[in-house]
């Protein structure tokens, strides 16, 4: 049930505790204590929206840097993984296995920008041993949705 | 000039067109609606399975297959109504005929085995094909109104009573469009009790097999002694979202598919092969698909069960299919008032009772084949209709 409230919520932020309650045969009531007690563990960390930005006229480039780091005795990658993430430029950072060890997205302004953090910040970070940039060309999915305008339903045409 | 109305089956002429299409036909062109209409799946076809049908017309699969369709196929049937159903085998050689939609199933069915005069009991509401194709073969349709105080199911009693020495078939459509009614394991019994020891068949279209809540759905091909004499109809529109592929199939000891097979043959000549290999993929790999899609439905039914109910709109709880059957009696109008009225005024559609039968007068039928979101939009204009007319 914990789940399947999670799955409802992954998909849909908008959906009220009333409308969740009434789709998983609870009291209202408790899906708001399920909801608190979420976010107070840290399981729900936030919810955003997903913004095909290519449909408005701000400018943006996105790019995947691999990076390789040497490892510290005791520490593991946390440290360095730390200093990574508290950039705001940094939008997400995942540990891989493989023939590198960390994978981060950056958004900028311009490739200037991406290129000037890269060189200047990330690849400066002690223990990062080298980086390779990859610019986003086109993003066609996200989050498992796939980035283009809602099909007009044709459902009523059909059918007796 | 040619007289068209001495050129034309008189039989033809008097079936009336579809109820439903009437009342579509009134949203043609206005795209300020929000319906809650439609009778199909909202999903796309899961992806493996239309990957299945292209990678076959890669593969130059464009031939007809064999009559009754893909031996690889009706084997998938097979073993899939023993895994998912637990109902007994059919012979995928012999008693599995691959159809155009379960429409041409419950067609063929229809008349193969009945003649003029014949009478077929019909509980109702019902889906609107049955009545129509049965008046098309010269027999006379019996129909049997299903009631509210017995949550819309087909009691023995009722069926007692409506069968003469004429009745040669009886239509079960359950779990049931559009009241969402479902037949449990004991009440089949007592139909099955009835029927037992006639020689009346059983037309069992069970389309929404894969859509009941709280409990999986019963054949009754699977109670003793009614195997030999139900015709099982089914098919792949509703559980794997494949409307468009128009694909069936039914299931009958082979002295009836025999027979059935041979106006297929003639008519058809055999399903879509590009629509049976994506089936055949979607029966041997899809349960998971139809699971989640079924869970979905299940929510949306909760939601829109408690959403009437909250808005004063006394609702019986469907167990099944993806229909709600809300009882709008108590506003005082007719079914098609109600729903033209709520179309003019709130900009939103419903489907009324009564063109699924004339018992399904005080009622209307709501799908929630749609989002959480559409349906929410359109209970609030249900609920802004029904203030202004207190």
């Amino acid at each position: 049930m914990e789940n399947k409230l999670l799955k409802l919520i992954e998909n849909d932020a908008t959906l009220t505790p009333e409308q969740l309650a009434a789709m998983l045969s609870k009291e209202v009531g408790e899906i708001k204590t399920l909801i608190e007690s979420f976010e107070r563990d840290g399981v729900i960390l936030g919810r955003q929206s997903l913004i095909d930005w290519d449909k408005t006229d701000r400018e943006y480039v996105t790019a995947f840097i691999e990076v390789k780091i040497q490892p510290q005795r005791d520490r593991g990658f946390d440290t360095v993984a730390e200093k990574i993430y508290n950039y705001p430029e940094v939008k997400s950072l995942y540990l891989m296995s493989g023939g590198f060890d960390f994978v981060v997205m950056i958004e900028g302004r311009t490739m200037r920008e991406v290129a000037y953090f890269v060189a200047q910040k990330l690849a400066t970070i002690e223990f990062v041993t080298s980086t390779a940039t990859h610019f986003v060309l086109k993003k066609f999915k996200d989050k498992g949705v796939v980035y283009k305008a809602p099909e007009l339903d044709e459902r009523e045409i059909g059918g007796v | 000039m040619i007289d068209y109305s001495k050129v034309l089956s008189p039989t033809v002429c008097s079936i009336a067109p579809s109820g439903i299409r009437k009342f579509f036909d009134l949203l043609d062109g206005r795209d300020d609606v929000i319906g809650l209409t439609v009778g199909q799946p909202d999903f796309v076809t899961p992806w493996h399975i239309r990957e299945a049908g292209i990678a076959s017309l890669e593969r130059g699969k464009t031939y007809y297959t064999s009559n009754s369709g893909t031996i690889q196929l009706r084997e998938a049937i097979s073993n899939y109504l023993v895994r998912r159903f637990d109902m007994p085998r059919y012979d995928p050689k012999s008693e599995i005929v691959v159809t155009v939609g379960g429409s041409e199933a419950i067609d063929i069915a229809m008349r193969s085995l009945l003649v003029p005069g014949d009478e077929v009991i019909i509980p109702n509401p019902a889906f609107v094909c049955y009545e129509p194709l049965v008046k098309m073969t010269g027999a006379v349709p019996v129909i049997v109104d299903t009631k509210l105080e017995d949550r819309f199911k087909l009691t023995p009693e009722a069926l007692r009573a409506a069968i003469t020495p004429r009745t040669k078939l009886v239509v079960l459509p359950f779990p049931n469009n559009p009241t969402g009614a479902i037949m449990t394991r004991d009440e089949l019994e007592g139909i099955a009790e009835v029927l037992r020891d006639t020689d009346i068949v059983v037309l069992s279209d069970e389309i929404y097999a894969e859509l009941t809540f709280g409990r999986r759905h019963v054949s009754i091909a699977s109670l003793d002694g009614m195997r030999e004499r139900t015709v099982v109809v089914s098919g792949f529109s509703k559980a794997y979202a494949m409307t468009g592929w128009r694909l069936g199939y039914l299931c009958a000891p082979e002295p009836l598919t025999t027979q059935m097979l041979k106006l297929h043959q003639y008519a058809i000549m055999c399903a879509p092969t590009t629509a049976q290999f994506a089936a055949t993929e979607a029966m041997n790999n899809g349960d998971a698909d139809v699971i989640e899609m079924a869970e979905e439905y299940d929510r949306r039914r909760k939601y829109i069960y408690e959403g009437l109910n909250a808005i004063g709109i006394d609702t019986f709880e469907p167990e099944g299919a993806f229909y709600i059957w809300p009882n709008i009696g108590k506003f005082g109008m007719s079914s098609e008032e109600f729903c033209q009225r709520l179309l003019e005024e709130q900009n939103c559609a419903i489907v009324p009772g009564t063109a699924f039968g004339p018992c399904g007068e005080g009622f209307a039928r709501i799908s929630y084949a749609y989002s959480v979101r559409h349906i929410t939009a359109a209970l609030e204009r249900i609920e802004a209709f029904v203030k202004n007319l207190k």
